[in-house]
């Protein structure tokens, strides 16, 4: 029966003339289709290439066979077989005259060749030769060659030809040759940046074919440099109306659409030139709406169109009409039955919230139900999505959904990408440092060699600057917490390198801080963990410097230090290491523990990894020094810029060099290498004339940044800078990790001094715990859903009950002082997020609207002296706090510019959708004035413990909070909502 | 930008493979392998989009579609509308319909260069070039009628010896 379905297809395809195969080649597929395994098909390829080869070079072949040979070629090398040997005949055929022949050759060798195969030079010529004749069949099939063949190099043989061809009577030619030069421009742009205006033309092409071919290399263009081609915006708008209003003729409907597929591209281009240009979007607003009302919504190609109106629509400049409408065309999107449209609707739901962030809550449940979908797709777009909507009310529910998708998936190059998405959100919007500890254990846990190293540096720096120097207690219970959950996971197999050098980095400065495990204990643990991963030299490394910081505070606090066993075996054993790091790493171990207690708390003080090192940069402690010598007769230092006259500088410049270069960046290339130890001689000698030295200031800065920004290397690279600095300053000998503390803490600032952060933020943050609290009860009635979705989205409906609510907690606060802590806290790092994102990252979501206008206004208010006059009156202890330290009153300052800033953004935020700046801004004022008062009240309590009193007057901040001004809360739900 | 059209069958065989970047045939192999391995293992009714990402490299989504015993795909990144895509993919099938009346895998296997007649005929260097199936049509049909008029032309005495020859 299959044979004669075969023979019938076999005589049908005779008949249809010029694709008809030999019987060969059917019994070539047949035998194919029918091979039972790999093995037997291989074997009959093997079989077939034999045949070829034989056959192929034998003379006089007819044409027609020949033809076929190379078709065979083509489907061998399809099913994954080396045809290379073919290549030659198939170039063969591109030379032939007949068409057939010429197509085939063409066929081949586009599937068969890359730009830069040695062959493509025999090609070429005929290419040329080609592409001016008078067949345009052959014009196109060399045009087809163009684009896969010709590289960079080979563009200008063929580039006058294609350009003439721009002119060619017929349009099917005009087309390709536009997207050839389309294809050069991808390959090198610069072979044909002066045929832009070409393009241009051809836009006016009387076949709508050609315009349609030309939107794509103007995409392309507009998107490098949306400038330039402003000027089109009323073309494109008259084009596209043109399109829409049914204009073209009837060929190019397409379900009944017109043009549908120019159509999107023309929505493209104008989504380009129309971001966050007012001008350029006003013209736009009738077609795009025009079309939203036109659109056959019940077809796949409809729905395309309005997909890409809503992608136009949320990047051009906010239109209050077109977004009802393209938020409309979302919830149809959403409630549809399709998968392949609820796909989109989550996408362009992820575009419309940057511009209103108040649709995503209509759309709640479905976005749930995309979330809960069995479609991986559907589920990674909704993770997406959720990641753009995520706030401090939120962050827990979805990051916790995104761990469990996480741990549930072997995709790894998903996994990383989610996992870093984790860290991203918990670092931005963590509500309590605990939980960020939690997150981060889970992900190290599940894709701990995924994420990136910063990850984990971030976390240590989180755990030694906790709250910040003001709340001891809060900090010890956090390093606390994290050690037990440490020594909790330290007994799993195969953790994650990273992951293990926090733990080691932990257990070594915390392990024993809060006499809860003694130092053997913890000792033995560490050295679990190097023998455990033995071939990890950098987690040995953590070990063995924590091994020493636990010895070092033990001698520093008397007590008697007896090496475990095989502690002892452990640094014998790598004090002979290949690693010089780790030998160094076990000789200074084993110099530290052999010190007394005065010297080595001199050097490993305890808890000191926050510490600021102060750097005497004059090395004025040396100048005694330097007078002795000079009175002795030595030389005085000449400064590298006066030195450049004498004529024997030689020396002194490879002196000298190693001291500059560690200030700067050097331009010029290295000298040879000079014996070492010219290079202690330069610090006695730059010490006299100080003030000529040339260490400006600002690369000095930039070096200790480097260092912060990358601890990875704050161990190892400390050692090194130790042994340079070594008689120079004491303060080196400090524990490594202060050098990267240090500089951060002028630099990102994101958690440490916590406590005052924790109260500016607490009364806006509270509040919204307060609302989650109590919608809670209200929940549980309601599905399981409901919960998620008022979790993620939180309720417009509960908006009004907040006050009471609110006020309903007041009653219950005193009695459920843990509850309450709870709320401060979350607030934490919701400011911090904020202070993170207007420090350094751009933030992903809301806040990043590129709406400048808003954010740019705020700030001119200036908030700081505002706080300041604020706080001063109300506040002793801040200005207690502010004076007393005076090295840290630049870290409050920042603080206080940092607070209102976070503040101010997050309401700009919400008031873009109501388009109403002005009474936004006023109302953010107020929110800002009370979030300041309120950050004084709490200030005092903190630093009272628990004790009635202490209820009394949490209970008062809440009262107080309620009566925060009302004009607030609209503006805190639309950032619950987001 | 269009990066590769595949149609393979539901065992995995490839039936058509255009990538428009160069690739290495043991890369295709590869990708062709890689992306069946995704797409056997997704249920009926659900969407048609896939996050190319992991097999094509960064900015890449994956649309197909599946007829009888056949997989449609096509890889494109970001600079195309997923749901268009989906559309072109009709367009294929349709044309393919139209040019071989009930289309079904042995056409597409028996008619290997016409079938990449017709897909040059609507991507062109990665760029969608037409859409219109009857279009397309028409323009295959052009070309066999020319083809096969030169080839008579120039074959007539030959194709009738070599027909002895057999």
């Amino acid at each position: 029966m299959e044979q004669l379905k075969t023979i019938g297809r076999e005589l049908a395809m005779g008949s249809q003339g010029g694709f008809g195969q030999s019987k060969e080649f059917l019994e070539l597929v047949k035998s194919i289709g029918e091979a039972r395994s790999k093995a037997e098909e291989d074997r009959i390829v093997l079989h077939e290439i034999e045949t070829l080869k034989r056959r192929i070079s034998e003379p006089d072949i007819p044409k027609r066979k020949m033809k076929e040979f190379i078709i065979r070629l083509v489907y061998i090398e399809m099913l994954g077989h080396d045809a290379s040997f073919g290549y030659i005949h198939a170039v063969k055929m591109t030379h032939d005259d007949t068409l057939l022949l010429k197509r085939t050759g063409y066929l081949a060798v586009t599937l068969f060749l890359n730009d830069d195969h040695d062959l493509i030079i025999l090609i070429v010529n005929t290419i040329q030769k080609d592409l001016k004749s008078d067949n345009y069949l052959i014009v196109c099939a060399a045009l087809n060659a163009v684009c896969r063949l010709i590289n960079d190099e080979t563009i200008p043989a063929v580039l006058p030809q294609v350009v003439d061809l721009l002119g060619h009577q017929k349009e099917a030619v005009r087309k390709k040759a536009i997207m050839a030069l389309h294809r050069f421009y991808h390959k090198s742009p610069s072979s044909v940046s002066h045929l832009f205006p070409n393009f241009r033309k051809r836009l006016c092409d009387n076949d709508p074919g050609v315009m349609g071919a030309t939107l794509c290399p103007l995409f392309d263009l507009i998107t490098v440099d949306v400038n330039s081609y402003k000027d089109l915006v009323l073309s494109f708008v008259s084009i596209l109306k043109q399109v829409a209003e049914r204009r073209l003729p009837k060929g190019y409907d397409y379900h009944q659409m017109p043009a549908p597929f120019i159509q999107i591209r023309l929505l493209k281009i104008l989504a380009l030139l129309g971001s966050g240009d007012k001008l350029a979007s006003e013209k736009m607003y009738t077609v795009v709406g025009d079309i939203f009302r036109k659109c056959d919504s019940t077809s796949n190609i409809g729905n395309a169109v309005l997909y890409e109106c809503i992608c136009c629509v949320s990047s051009i400049y906010p239109n209050p009409k077109l977004l009802e409408a393209a938020a409309d065309v979302i919830s149809r999107f959403l409630k549809s039955d399709s998968h392949n449209l609820k796909y989109m609707g989550i996408d362009a739901l992820g575009r419309l919230i940057k511009i209103s962030p108040e649709i995503a809550e209509q759309h709640q449940l479905a976005v749930i139900d995309c979330l809960e979908d069995p479609d991986d797709t559907l589920k990674r777009k909704t993770f997406e999505l959720l990641y753009k909507m995520t706030k401090s009310s939120n962050v827990e529910v979805i990051v916790d959904r995104m761990i469990d998708y996480m741990i549930s998936i072997n995709d790894n190059h998903y996994k990383t990408y989610i996992a870093s998405r984790c860290v991203e959100l918990a670092e931005q919007f963590a509500p309590s440092n605990h939980w960020f500890i939690q997150t981060m254990n889970k992900v190290f846990e599940h894709a701990g060699d995924l994420v990136n190293i910063k990850v984990a540096h971030n976390l240590m720096r989180l755990i030694a600057e906790g709250f910040g120097e003001d709340d001891d207690a809060a900090d010890s219970q956090l390093r606390s917490s994290a050690v037990e959950s440490y020594l909790h996971i330290i007994g799993e197999p195969k953790l994650p390198s990273v992951f293990l050098q926090v733990i080691c980095w932990v257990f070594g400065e915390y392990g024993t801080a809060d006499g809860k495990y003694s130092a053997s204990y913890i000792t033995g643990k560490l050295c679990d963990v190097a023998e455990a991963y033995s071939n990890d030299e950098t987690v040995k490394a953590y070990a063995v410097t924590a091994l020493m910081k636990i010895y070092a505070f033990e001698i520093a606090s008397g007590r008697k230090v007896d090496m475990l066993p095989e502690c002892q075996s452990l640094v014998e054993e790598l004090s002979a290491s290949h690693s010089t790091d780790l030998q160094q790493r076990a000789y200074e171990l084993q110099a530290v523990v052999s010190l007394d207690a005065h010297a080595v708390e001199s050097i490993m003080p305890l808890d000191a990894s926050c510490e600021d090192i102060e750097i005497d940069k004059n090395l004025s402690f040396l100048n005694s020094y330097v007078q002795q010598s000079l009175e002795n007769g030595a030389r005085p230092y000449i400064p590298e810029s006066q030195r450049s006259g004498v004529l024997d500088i030689s020396n002194f410049r490879s002196q000298d060099q190693p001291e500059a270069s560690m200030h700067g960046l050097r331009f010029e290339a290295y000298e040879l290498p000079k014996a070492p130890v010219t290079s202690r001689i330069p610090p006695a000698s730059v010490a006299p004339s100080t003030e000529l030295v040339p260490v400006p200031e600002p690369s000095y800065s930039r070096e200790t940044h480097q260092v912060a920004s990358v601890p990875s290397i704050s161990d190892a690279g400390s050692t090194e800078l130790r042994l340079r600095l070594d008689g120079v300053q004491r303060k080196w000998g400090k524990p490594t990790y202060s050098s990267p503390t240090s500089s951060t803490s002028n630099a990102s600032q994101s958690t440490s001094n916590g406590v005052t952060q924790v109260d500016s933020a607490a009364n806006v943050n509270s509040k919204a715990r307060h609302t989650h609290d109590s919608r809670k009860p209200q929940a549980e009635i309601t599905p399981e859903k409901q919960k998620l979705a008022a979790s993620l989205f939180g309720g417009p409906s509960k908006t009004e009950k907040r006050p009471t609510s609110a006020s309903h907690k007041v009653a219950k606060a005193s009695s459920h002082a843990a509850e309450k802590s709870q709320a401060p806290k979350a607030a934490v790092v919701s400011n911090q997020a904020t202070l993170d994102k207007i420090n350094h990252q751009p933030p992903p979501d809301l806040l990043d609207l590129g709406e400048p206008t808003v954010t740019n206004s705020a700030p001119s208010v200036d908030p700081f002296q505002q706080l300041e006059g604020l706080l001063d009156p109300t506040q002793v202890t801040s200005t207690v706090n502010h004076g007393a330290v005076a090295t840290e009153a630049p870290d409050i300052m920042a603080l206080y510019v940092g607070t209102p800033a976070g503040g101010q953004s997050s309401s700009a935020e919400n008031s873009l959708p109501s388009n109403s700046y002005d009474v936004n801004l006023t109302s953010e004022l107020s929110n800002l004035t009370s979030g300041t008062t309120n950050a004084g009240a709490t200030l005092t309590q903190f630093t009272k413990g628990p004790n009635p009193k202490d209820a009394l007057e949490k209970d008062a901040l809440v009262r107080q909070m309620g009566v925060t001004p009302t004009s607030q809360n609209p503006n805190l739900f639309s950032d619950l909502l987001g | 930008m269009i990066r590769s059209v595949m149609v393979m069958n539901t065992q995995g065989k490839p039936r058509l493979a255009k990538f428009y970047d160069f690739q290495t045939v043991e890369k295709q192999q590869e990708l062709i392998r890689s992306v069946f391995g995704v797409l056997c293992s997704r249920a009926e009714n659900i969407s048609n989009f896939l996050d190319a990402a992991s097999i094509f490299g960064p900015d890449s989504s994956l649309v197909y579609k599946h007829y009888a015993t056949l997989y449609f795909v096509l890889v494109f990144d970001s600079s195309e509308n997923e749901l268009a895509m989906l559309d072109l993919i009709q367009v294929f099938v349709e044309t393919l319909d139209k040019c071989f009346k009930n289309v079904c895998e042995l056409d597409i296997v028996f008619n290997y260069s016409k079938i990449h007649t017709i897909l040059d005929e609507m991507i062109f260097g990665g760029q969608v070039l037409e859409t219109s199936s009857t279009e397309l049509v028409k323009a295959v049909e052009e070309i066999s009628r020319l083809e096969s008029a030169s080839n008579s032309i120039n074959l007539v005495p030959k194709s009738v010896s070599g027909w002895r020859n057999r």
